[in-house]
């Protein structure tokens, strides 16, 4: 077992939490991401490998599957993103690799990663003052690509309906975190 | 006496009662009222000076179309110029200055302005201020820009933030007049997302502001009863003090929402003001009318208003400018002013109207066909002189005078998208054109429709087709009835004897200005615009772009619809520079990326500087290190002797996967890359379609269908963007599959002699680093510290023994501070960005400054890198003969022939004894440093036919920068050229 001890995006050794009004923003610390890319001729058998692993079927465009431990949403035309608790997988990427074999490309993307969750009532009056998303109209189960104050990111809402997970940029996590929770004050 | 013009009612709020000071004296206002209203309530009619000729100016109207009562509010960094007293809201402790006169408002030393005005006529600027030439510099501009300009800045950072937000609705409401309150009922009662936005800081519109009923109602309390229904909707969002300053494309609309501009100072956190992108299906906008002035001689005297103002300081805010008030309109409405006041007790003098078939009243005195003919009072209307229709002037005694030539329909929002109105000939008024910006209707006063009873059912009837277009069922709502008063007007623009009458009040622009741009063939609308200011000011002419066009018209023999109007553009009315900032502002203007090892570097106390988004360390002084060269000598020097440690997580790094990941590479990368063996790497030119060089990296093979590719910290999304691009469009068969790891993996260089020794200590015994195992450009997957993955990479950017070490990010941290307690024992040194650079200049590498977008392959001494056994990107156009002439630029080392000189970057080459011109160059300085191992500057550089001019002795100038003197082209490779130390 190696002895390096790993630091959080936010460069601090205690997650980091933050509370306005209802809505409370956390560091998540404890998930491990991987991309999966169907490889060409195998998109078939890619999906049905992911649809597998969910015990379901593999996300749709602007959709994530929130299955317990590995969970997935959608990033593009045969792609997605894995996620599960880095505790028990830390080695997702190889896992997968060993599960999907040829039929698809499979990157470690975990600490490419910062992950926030968004949680109480008020978070939609939030996600206003940050994103051109319409959030009144985002679904349990969504999943999309937008940006924050110029950063790119994945929004998912999760259950209950105010949860939000948000995805960044590991090395921009301090510009995120400062855009989310100055958002929070103004709109909170 | 405080408030001595108060009124009885209105919709003010007299338990709260606000001090505020306006110049230098104290009033006192209530809850609800404006600056505007406030001050007249005090008896303050001057409330400005006018821009060129400095004349008293008092406030003219109720709304955000007022041109005179401009006035600095707030204090300190809050200060804010050209604020409108008629919109700002009155709180306890409010600061107002008046603007553009000195010494006071009262005495104003500028308007001598006034009785130079035949000199100061529209355009004297061009014809006066020639001679001599000499004194524009140093005299004239320096007077004239000091009496120019109307308020004046507080020259301080805004203190207060401001946000952007996002907003989607089926129908947006533009106006919460009767006709938006319609609209947004009967939309959101048919359960449409609705957002009703309304400027004022009370919905209702001109509801508030008139004595109606509405069914059994009051039209101030149907609008209260009807805004809280509507607020009560989930479905339904009612923003007042939000101004729609824009139609973008798409439905998209831009809307400003101050949310703190009545309170003293902002909560804790709390924006200003925000700007919202409002999403929209469709809109309604109901954004109702402005009434515009006669023009008459002295027309702008304090006390001379809109009639409509006059009233609805009457009704809503329950004062009114003086005791004793006449009116002059050419309409009905103007007479509608004259009721309302007699009903609060205010004496109405007379009511002038200029249609010799006016209606008469028992109320007040009718002059039927009577027009304006001179106002007297200069710092407050006293008195004015009508000529009567039958010969002869009567004089008359007021303090104020309500002027009504007509109601223009609010059209802005339907043009912004350069569409033009169109003119109704029935309301002498110009009214929404043919096509709308996509998905707009209008209805309501902005569509010509001025009754109230008209403004409900066309709001409702617009609101109908909208949910109908969105294939929604609408709901009648129950509307009341309401008056339907026909429009009754004669049109009449100016009073033709006048010689000193304005036009646009703001900007000081005359009936005569107008008339001598016709002169002077200044005829079309553009021109009449500019030439003349009219429309310019920061009303932009809300109340004289109309009467300036008829003048004009009227001039030129031609019809008002064959003048024309000018361009709409937004904002609707002026917006502060910080929302469209937002939250970008300062070191917030882009996001920060910070390195894995950041921390750890602040710790160190290093120097950081922007790489792009990146902060990156530039050096780590040491204590007692007077300067950044001590530092960066130290960082080489040491680096060179023993080991050095830099982190380049920042470079780009993407992964390449697939079975045709190879045959990719081959076709974006000039050279081969389809034969690389797995486990190890090569230098890598991407050139762009024209064969330009593009940019320069290394891609690693992990394995046979997976590469590492590395780029610079520059073009790392450039380069994505470049390889997706090509994927998609170009080789879409191809199987291959690209993502970014750039943040994913924590990279450090670790180069010098002692750093194989020193790796021996993080990577894991099993994998063997010793020369023969792992050469020069080898690459792996390892473990370090006893098991934790990590790729080791075998490459050299400073020429020296050195690797890349890359680890997930989050050990980062704990891996540098790991090798630099490993690499104690050989005085391991952490080095920067200038370090870095001066290593790389010693050994000849290029970046960005040599690959400048201009260069080829050829002029860096790559020439032989683009392979011809197959085909890439830039391959072909790289063969183009301009490109490859004899005489082409080539990449050199320089040094200066006299040690102790510099040799700067972006110095050109001469010829020595030839002229210091374009025709001489021979090439210029790219990369330029103080290279401590060789003890004197070196740079880098183009230069024609470079390779072999080996030893000669050129002239380097830099007129710029007053350098003049003799250079020496050399080899770029300044150390080891033979490359021993990097294969050791």
């Amino acid at each position: 077992m190696h002895d390096l001890a790993p630091i959080h995006a936010l460069g601090g050794a205690d997650r980091r939490s933050d509370t306005e009004g209802d809505v409370t923003l956390t560091e998540n610390l404890g998930l491990a991401l991987a991309s999966v890319a169907a490889r060409r001729g195998h998109e078939a058998a890619c999906r049905a490998h992911l649809g597998a692993l969910l015990e379901g079927a593999a996300p749709e465009p602007g959709k994530t599957v929130l299955h317990d431990p590995e969970a997935s949403f959608w990033m593009g035309p045969d792609q997605w993103m894995v996620g599960a608790l880095f505790e028990s997988h830390e080695d997702l990427a190889v896992q997968l690799k060993a599960r999907f074999e040829e039929t698809a490309s499979i990157t470690e993307q975990t600490d490419g990663w910062v992950c926030f969750d968004m949680r109480g009532d008020g978070v939609e009056a939030v996600m206003q003052l940050c994103c051109n998303l319409d959030i009144e109209q985002m679904q349990i189960g969504d999943a999309t690509r937008t940006t924050i104050h110029y950063i790119g990111v994945y929004v998912l809402r999760r259950d209950p309906a105010n949860w939000l997970r948000i995805l960044g940029p590991r090395s921009s996590a301090g510009s995120l975190h400062h855009a989310l929770t100055a958002a929070m004050k103004a709109a909170l | 006496m405080s408030q001595k013009n108060r009124l009885d009612g209105g919709l003010i709020d007299r338990s709260e009662t606000y001090s505020f000071r306006f110049d230098s004296k104290y009033h006192k206002g209530h809850k609800g009222d404006t600056l505007a209203s406030a001050l007249l309530a005090n008896g303050v009619r001057l409330m400005g000076r006018s821009f060129k000729y400095h004349r008293p100016r008092g406030v003219m109207t109720a709304g955000s179309e007022e041109p005179n009562a401009i006035v600095e509010l707030r204090e300190g960094a809050r200060k804010e110029p050209n604020t409108r007293a008629t919109t700002a809201e009155l709180f306890d402790g409010l600061r107002a200055e008046s603007q553009n006169r000195w010494p006071s408002l009262a005495f104003d030393a500028m308007a001598v302005n006034d009785l130079l005005s035949p000199f100061l006529t529209a355009g004297f600027y061009y014809k006066t201020f020639m001679w001599p030439a000499a004194f524009w510099e140093k005299l004239y501009e320096p007077i004239i820009r000091r009496a120019a300009g109307l308020g004046s800045l507080s020259t301080q950072d805004d203190p207060d933030s401001y946000d952007k937000g996002f907003l989607h609705c089926d129908i947006l409401v533009i106006g919460g007049g009767p006709a938006g309150l319609a609209a947004a009922l009967t939309a959101g009662e048919s359960g449409a997302r609705v957002i009703l936005a309304d400027e004022d800081f009370l919905i209702g519109g001109r509801l508030n502001l008139e004595t109606y009923v509405l069914g059994e109602t009051s039209g101030t309390d149907w609008a209260c009863e009807t805004t809280a229904r509507l607020a009560a909707m989930p479905n339904v969002r009612v923003m007042p003090r939000t101004t729609v300053i824009g139609a973008f494309d798409h439905g998209i609309y831009g809307a400003v929402e101050r949310v703190s501009d009545h309170l003293k100072v902002p909560e804790d956190g709390k924006p200003r003001q925000i700007l919202w992108r409002v999403y929209s299906k469709r809109a309604i906008l109901c954004a109702g009318a402005t009434e515009r002035p006669i023009v008459f001689e002295n027309n702008d005297r304090p006390g001379i208003m809109q009639a409509s103002a006059i009233r609805a300081y009457a009704n809503r805010w329950a004062t009114t400018p003086a005791r004793q008030v006449a009116i002059f309109t050419n309409n009905d409405d103007g007479h509608r002013t004259a009721t309302d006041l007699v009903a609060k007790g205010v004496e109405v003098v007379s009511v002038i109207d200029a249609r010799i078939d006016a209606p008469t009243s028992s109320d007040y005195d009718v002059i039927a066909g009577g027009v304006i003919d001179q106002t007297w009072g200069r710092l407050g209307l006293t008195q004015i002189e009508v000529k009567m229709p039958r010969g002869g002037i009567r004089r008359i005694k007021c303090g104020a005078l309500g002027v009504s030539g007509g109601w223009n329909p609010n059209v802005h929002l339907t043009c912004h998208q350069r569409r033009r109105p169109v003119w109704n000939e029935a309301l002498s008024a110009f009214v929404p054109g043919g096509t709308m910006p996509v998905g707009m209707s209008v209805s309501g006063a902005a569509n010509g429709v001025f009754s109230t009873h008209g403004a409900l059912t066309s709001g409702a009837e617009a609101a109908k087709a909208a949910l109908s277009d969105l294939g929604m069922t609408a709901k009648s709502p129950s509307l009341p009835k309401a008056e339907d008063a026909p429009v009754n007007i004669t049109p009449f623009w100016h009073v033709k004897t006048a010689k000193r009458a304005w036009v646009d009040q703001q900007n000081d622009v005359t009936s005569k200005d107008i008339k001598l741009a016709h002169q002077e063939n200044f005829r079309s609308v553009e021109h009449l615009k500019r030439y003349t200011t009219l429309g310019m000011a920061t009303d932009q002419g809300k109340t004289s772009n109309i009467a300036g066009l008829a003048i004009m018209a009227e001039v030129a023999g031609k019809s008002i619809p064959e003048v024309g109007t000018t361009i709409f553009r937004p904002p609707y009315t002026p917006t502060a520079m910080g929302v469209f900032a937002g939250r970008a502002w300062g070191t917030a203007t882009r996001p920060t990326r910070l390195t894995p090892s950041h921390k750890w570097a602040e710790e160190q106390g290093a120097v950081f500087t922007e790489a792009g988004l990146w902060l990156r360390a530039q050096w780590y002084p040491k204590p007692g290190e007077k300067n950044w060269r001590e530092s960066c000598d130290r960082e080489v020097l040491q680096t060179r002797r023993s080991v050095g440690i830099c982190d380049v997580t920042s470079l780009g790094k993407i992964d390449v996967q697939g079975k045709d990941a190879a045959a990719f590479l081959n076709k974006v990368y000039c050279n081969g890359f389809a034969k690389l063996a797995i486990g190890k790497v090569r230098y890598g030119l991407m050139l762009r379609e024209d064969g330009m060089v593009m940019d320069d990296g290394t891609a690693a093979r992990m394995a046979d269908d997976h590469f590492v590719v590395t780029t610079t910290t520059a073009h790392a999304v450039g380069v994505y963007r470049h390889m997706e691009f090509v994927h998609q469009c170009l080789w879409p068969d191809m199987d291959v599959q690209i993502i970014s790891t750039t943040d994913a993996w924590a990279q450090f260089a670790v180069a010098g002699p002692n750093s194989r020794a020193l790796l021996y200590k993080i990577v894991d015994a099993e994998f063997d680093l010793s020369n023969e195992a792992f050469p020069f450009m080898a690459c792996s997957e390892v473990t370090i510290c006893g098991g934790l993955r990590a790729r080791l990479f075998r490459i050299s950017f400073s020429g020296e023994l050195a690797y890349e070490i890359a680890v997930p990010t989050r050990y980062g941290d704990a891996l540098i501070r790991r090798l630099m307690a490993a690499g104690e024992e050989f005085d391991v040194v952490p080095y920067g960005l200038e370090a870095l650079n001066v290593m790389r200049i010693e050994k000849g590498h290029a970046t960005a400054n040599e690959l400048n977008g201009t260069t080829t392959a050829l002029n860096l001494g790559m020439g032989r890198m683009v392979s011809k056994v197959k085909d890439s990107i830039g391959s072909i156009m790289s063969e183009r003969p301009g490109l490859n002439e004899d005489d082409t630029l080539k990449l050199v080392g320089l040094k200066p022939v006299n040690p102790d000189h510099q040799v700067p970057a972006g110095a050109h080459l001469m010829t020595k004894g030839a002229k210091v011109n374009a025709v001489n160059d021979q090439g210029y300085v790219t990369s330029a440093c103080y290279s401590p191992n060789l003890g004197h500057h070196i740079a880098l550089g183009f230069l024609r036919t470079g390779d072999a001019r080996m030893g000669e002795v050129i002239r380097l100038v830099s007129p710029l920068m007053g350098v003049d003197h003799d250079v020496e082209v050399v080899s770029a490779h300044f150390l080891d050229p033979e490359g021993d130390r990097l294969r050791a």
